[in-house]
């Protein structure tokens, strides 16, 4: 082999490497036996507080703590789910490719929408992906985003990323505007060279709108409207394909999937069928096979960069295949109904904590609007040093807002899921109530 | 495979119509691509386009293809009915399947029906 790519010694290969970089003596401590390493990484990981005991948890913006039923975690770690790819012959898997058509089958029903994608890496790049989507619906003609202020700013942020050397207009993505104005005000920014315009529902805030009329606008100057949402929301509100959204996307972690340390999760994409081809992704399909016997393929893939190459939507296919089939067990585990339940305790423990906490002298709510299972809390005083407050006491207080909106420093989002019993509501606001006497 | 004589065609494997002004894809490309899925026409009525240039994007079971203008001119009449009914283009590709119609059209670099058989008959060796 040497002979042949023309060198005389393995050591020629490794010239170009200065020779005191190339066994540099690495100052690492004895090597440990298994037994050792196991106790010493058993150590590190008991310096963990998690939400199952050490703290009781009041931190949402994104990611929300749910129980989760033991089934999901017993049916993922089936050897014959456990991996996170589809395969590159996928048809051999008839088993992943059900469990990823069952998902994009629920996520239609959640969402209201006629089509769902295998999934992508999280809420924030499947938004991104919608931008795509649009660009390349309008084929670059129309160069406008509206995006509302009350979107997650982290999401936000990726659709910056996503867009680099697009050369589109962001508009309206400003953490300085007038959060009180109403989303119908977003108006205004739609016009004919607007593609997308994306609202989030619940918005960060927690606020609930009815985007009927500010879809209709949309619609009228000819741009999509792409909806950003909560999944157990949808569980108990009108759907955004009643508001007749084109496009609805959000971050399937509140389905079975746990926080972590904010992730991996899954990133769900809905859309209506006239938009299916410029749809990224990966699709699954029924049909038969040639028995005659119902099968499952990858579908349309005549869309993907796999073989569109530079001329597809989007260069990213992959899908979070074992999340995906996670969320799938998590709904169909829980039903219609059982997500309904879940979705009206976060409601009612929600607005509970928030007539409580109201009553905290210098305290209140930032929003008059209706809101789902999480809200920005005026705490008259920097978030922070609240936050360290609560920490001391064993609460995980709320997202401090005034890093991504400056008008809100003293502000915190608090959310509530049925993971928060009454007491640990009442705990949150004597613990509140005496730092308001400090 | 049909070449009909009348017609005029490009390497990238379309065709155009001398007389009617009318392009689209060759009996040998929608057999090459195998069934049509998805067709989207990409220029409009009164939009005026250059030999070569992409005027529709088509994606069959297994490929995707750009379609390219065969012929410069203004475009007069774009076939809408395709993106109902892409199998047109495998089962009528020199009829139904007419993609764009252009009026004094300019052909590009085209070749008559015999030397594109013989190319097609190169391509596939």
């Amino acid at each position: 082999m040497l002979t042949t790519i023309g060198v005389k010694s393995v050591d020629d290969l490794f010239k170009d490497v200065p020779a005191k970089h190339r066994f540099p003596k690495l100052n690492l401590p004895p090597a440990l036996t298994e037994m050792e390493a196991a106790a010493e990484l058993a150590d590190i990981a008991a310096s963990n507080e998690n939400v199952r005991g050490d703290l009781i948890s009041f931190l949402g913006a994104g990611a929300y703590n749910h129980y989760i039923p033991s089934v999901v975690d017993h049916m993922l770690r089936r050897g014959e789910f456990y991996t996170a790819y589809t395969p590159y012959q996928p048809e051999i898997s008839q088993g992943t490719l059900q469990g990823i058509f069952e998902y994009q089958s629920l996520m239609i029903a959640l969402t209201g929408m006629e089509v769902s994608n295998a999934s992508h890496y999280d809420g924030a790049t499947a938004t991104a992906e919608a931008v795509n989507m649009a660009s390349a619906q309008f084929r670059g003609k129309r160069k406008k985003v509206v995006i509302s202020p009350t979107v997650h700013p982290q999401y936000r942020a990726v659709i910056r990323t996503y867009t680099q050397g697009m050369e589109l207009d962001l508009a309206g993505d400003d953490g300085n505007a007038d959060l009180d104005s109403s989303p119908e005000e977003l108006k205004s920014l739609i016009d004919d060279n607007t593609m997308l315009v994306i609202v989030q529902y619940p918005d960060f805030f927690g606020c609930i709108y009815d985007y009927t009329k500010l879809i209709e606008a949309a619609h009228s100057k000819g741009a999509l409207v792409c909806v950003v949402a909560n999944p157990t929301a949808l569980a108990l509100f009108k759907t955004p394909g009643e508001m007749d959204a084109d496009i609805v996307v959000g971050d399937g972690q509140p389905l079975g999937i746990p926080m972590w340390y904010g992730g991996p999760t899954l990133g769900f994409f809905t859309t209506k069928k006239t938009y299916v081809h410029k749809m990224a992704g990966r699709l699954v399909g029924e049909t038969v096979d040639n028995r005659g016997q119902r099968a499952y393929v990858l579908t349309l893939t005549a869309r993907e960069q796999h073989i569109k190459r530079e001329r597809a939507i989007s260069n990213i296919c992959t899908n979070e295949g074992l999340l995906a089939l996670g969320s799938a067990i998590y709904m169909s585990v829980l039903g219609k109904s059982g997500m309904r339940q879940v979705a009206e305790l976060c409601y009612h423990k929600a607005h509970y904590a928030a007539e409580q906490l109201s009553k905290i002298k210098g305290m209140g709510l930032c929003f008059t609007e209706p809101f789902f299972h999480e809200f920005a809390l005026c705490v008259n005083q920097p978030a922070e040093e609240v936050n360290a407050h609560l920490l001391e006491h064993g609460i995980i207080g709320g997202y401090a807002l005034g890093n991504d909106y400056p008008a809100l420093k003293n502000h915190l989002l608090i959310a509530v899921t049925e993971m928060n019993s009454k007491e640990e509501i009442d705990t949150l606001v004597d613990v509140l109530s005496e730092a308001d006497h400090d | 495979m049909n070449t009909p004589s009348n017609l005029k065609y490009t390497k990238s494997n379309e065709w155009f119509d001398p007389s009617s002004g009318a392009m689209g894809l060759t009996d040998y490309a929608q057999s090459q691509l195998s069934d049509i899925v998805f067709v989207e026409i990409l220029v409009e009525a009164g939009d005026t386009i250059e030999a070569g240039i992409p005027i529709a994007s088509v994606e069959s079971v297994k490929a995707s293809a750009e379609i390219y203008a065969s012929a410069t001119g203004k475009v007069v009449a774009v076939n809408k009915a395709l993106s109902e009914k892409p199998e047109t283009l495998n089962s009528d590709p020199y009829s139904a399947g007419w993609m764009v119609k252009v009026e004094n059209g300019e052909p590009g670099d085209v070749m008559d029906s015999a030397a594109y058989e013989k190319y097609c008959a190169e391509q596939t060796k």
